[in-house]
């Protein structure tokens, strides 16, 4: 563990990964207690540019509302959004691709060619059919965007099974006759895992991104802001007040890189070899 | 060789009926009785009315039974009909198909030439300044909300500088023939195209990269140093030509993310193809063309993996056709 802190910290972009979602997650939870005010709530007037005024640093959009409390308020949506679809897509994903590796055969055949189906389908048009069939909340987002998202999961546990299920360790405890369940659980997917969140934290990315694409295009929660909404609100009116628009962005764009740094971080701190490789 | 293809072409086939399935549950799931929802689309809504249309589109048989009609008059091309529109969506969409795939294709051969060109030249200075600079712009791309570059690109080249056109196919009532219409639409193309380009170019410089320092290590790339070549054959005989497959592969495999490429970037340069029409759609909550458009865009998908399986299997000798 310490040694994989130490490598963590002796890759510089993946400590520079780690201090944006680091600092993401710390607006994300005390952000809105420590600026109360209503992203909703009409401030000022309209149109105010950005950096004219200290009680609203980045000015004021179409309707008079805070720019900064928006972007504040926003990442608690965007980063729970990630999370939460992240986890929901492993919980498909994992045991699909645990059950296809360790069965194979026909089960296998079968799981897999599911999940290609998935694959083949265009993913961001599924998703906005999936939200706007289900209607627009956050509820229905998360799991449009884990529907999306499961199938490498899947692959990528399946494979990893696939190769740990020929292991000695694993080859004795069927031969002590422990459960299938008990053996996927303890003995193998424990030594799955360390692939596995890196896809993961690399999937909170891509949710972010597919997450602030629907509520450009409307799709989002109608009761949260988001800052995909805030962009998507603000582009009709580019012409004018570029800040509506370019603040939000920014935002999405830092928490999806910093969320890629810190991928790539842990690929390479918790697979050595394979990072040698990329030198 | 005839027989892959029949095989590739038969799953092909099954996927698409696949998904013409799961279509026909998720209309189902739309909120509303469709002929109450389709009645009022229409402008009346009483009970004779609604009683008709759910004889005309089979809804009082049983499910398997509307399921096969559905089938059948997908298979016919007959996707339903537009109440929004007033037009049939299959014409609807045959309309905006050509836009969408001249954006597309452009942004795919945009992004697959910039990508392999970077990824290579990072490979090549692997280490150096040069390597930094690619590799951080890779993943700043990589990084950024498709939509947000289109605005980005529209704030810059359009608002500020005014050196493109922010919006539609080409100058509305400038009435462009020949080359000078060309010129026209390439003028409005080149900042959608670019937008979708960029994004993918993230991804395949990242890949040529990786793949082309792993080509690097292996043998026979050591084989040929010793046998004396220049260093720049090796790098585009040796090395590039094999390190490109897996490229190739993964570019084939993104044409469904091109396709939500198209839907965010239309939207945002109202480029008039099927991904706006999925926005006009959406906006409109009418789902027979949402759907619609779903089925085409997944099977645009289909044809498209099925073309790129084919032409890498003539690249790659090493594989066998029956696999």
């Amino acid at each position: 563990m310490r040694q994989f802190a130490r490598q963590m910290l002796r890759n510089p972009s993946g400590l520079i990964g780690l201090i944006i979602v680091v600092m993401a997650i710390l607006v994300a939870v005390v952000g809105p207690l420590i600026f109360p005010n209503s992203p909703w709530r009409m401030v000022q007037r309209p149109f105010l540019p950005p950096f004219t005024l200290s009680a609203v640093p980045l000015g004021t959009d179409a309707l008079g509302r805070d720019v900064f409390a928006g972007i504040i308020h926003g990442a608690r949506v965007s980063l729970l959004v990630g999370l939460v679809s992240t986890l929901a897509a492993l919980a498909v994903g994992v045991p699909l691709g645990a059950i296809a590796g360790y069965f194979g055969g026909r089960v296998d055949d079968a799981l897999m060619r599911f999940t290609e189906f998935f694959q083949t389908i265009p993913s961001f048009a599924l998703a906005i059919v999936l939200v706007a069939i289900l209607q627009p909340s956050i509820y229905s987002i998360v799991a449009a965007i884990a529907i999306v998202s499961w199938p490498p999961v899947a692959r990528l546990v399946r494979g990893e099974v696939l190769s740990l299920r020929t292991r000695e360790y694993v080859q004795a405890a069927i031969v002590t006759g422990q459960t299938n369940r008990w053996i996927i659980w303890h003995e193998i997917l424990p030594n799955a895992l360390s692939p596995v969140i890196v896809l993961a934290s690399l999937m909170i990315a891509t949710a972010i991104l597919l997450e602030s694409s629907l509520s450009f295009l409307g799709l989002g929660d109608p009761n949260l802001i988001s800052w995909g909404y805030m962009v998507g609100a603000g582009r009709t009116v580019i012409r004018q007040a570029w800040w509506i628009t370019v603040f939000p962005g920014l935002a999405i764009l830092l928490s999806v890189l910093g969320l890629n740094l810190v991928g790539e971080g842990l690929n390479d701190a918790l697979n050595p070899r394979l990072a040698r490789q990329g030198r | 060789m005839l027989s892959f293809v029949a095989q590739r072409i038969v799953k092909g086939v099954i996927v698409l009926l696949a998904i013409i399935v799961l279509n026909f549950f998720l209309i189902r799931l739309a909120p509303g009785d469709p002929a109450v929802v389709m009645a009022g689309e229409a402008g009346a809504s009483d009970q004779v009315f609604v009683k008709q249309l759910r004889e005309k589109f089979g809804l009082d048989r049983p499910l398997p039974e509307q399921l096969f009609i559905y089938v059948k008059g997908i298979l016919s091309f007959d996707l339903g009909f537009s109440f929004r529109q007033q037009a049939p969506v299959s014409k609807l969409i045959l309309e905006r198909l050509p836009a969408t795939l001249l954006l597309t294709m452009t942004a795919f051969a945009i992004s697959l030439v910039l990508g392999i060109l970077f990824g290579t030249l990072a490979a090549r200075w692997a280490g150096t300044w040069l390597d930094t600079a690619i590799t951080a712009m890779a993943l700043v791309f990589y990084a950024t909300p498709l939509f947000w570059i289109a605005l980005m690109a529209i704030l810059l080249f359009s608002v500020t500088l005014d050196w493109l056109p922010s919006f539609g196919y080409e100058t509305i009532g400038a009435r462009h023939t020949g080359f000078a219409r060309v010129l026209d639409i390439g003028a409005h193309l080149i900042m959608p195209a670019m937008t979708i380009g960029l994004f993918f170019m993230a991804t395949y410089t990242r890949m040529t990269r990786a793949s082309m320092l792993e080509v690097k290590r292996l043998d026979f790339v050591k084989t040929a140093r010793a046998k004396g070549l220049s260093d720049r054959v090796i790098q585009r005989r040796h090395v590039l030509r094999n390190a490109l497959l897996p490229v190739v592969t993964l570019a084939g495999l993104h044409t469904g993310t091109l396709v939500g490429g198209a839907v965010l970037t239309e939207t945002v340069f109202a480029w008039p193809g099927i991904g706006r029409l999925m926005y006009e759609a959406l906006i409109q909550r009418d789902y027979n063309l949402l759907l619609g458009v779903f089925v085409v865009c997944s099977a645009m998908v289909l044809i498209f993996n099925l073309v790129t399986d084919l032409v890498y299997r003539m690249v790659d000798p090493r594989i066998q056709y029956s696999a």
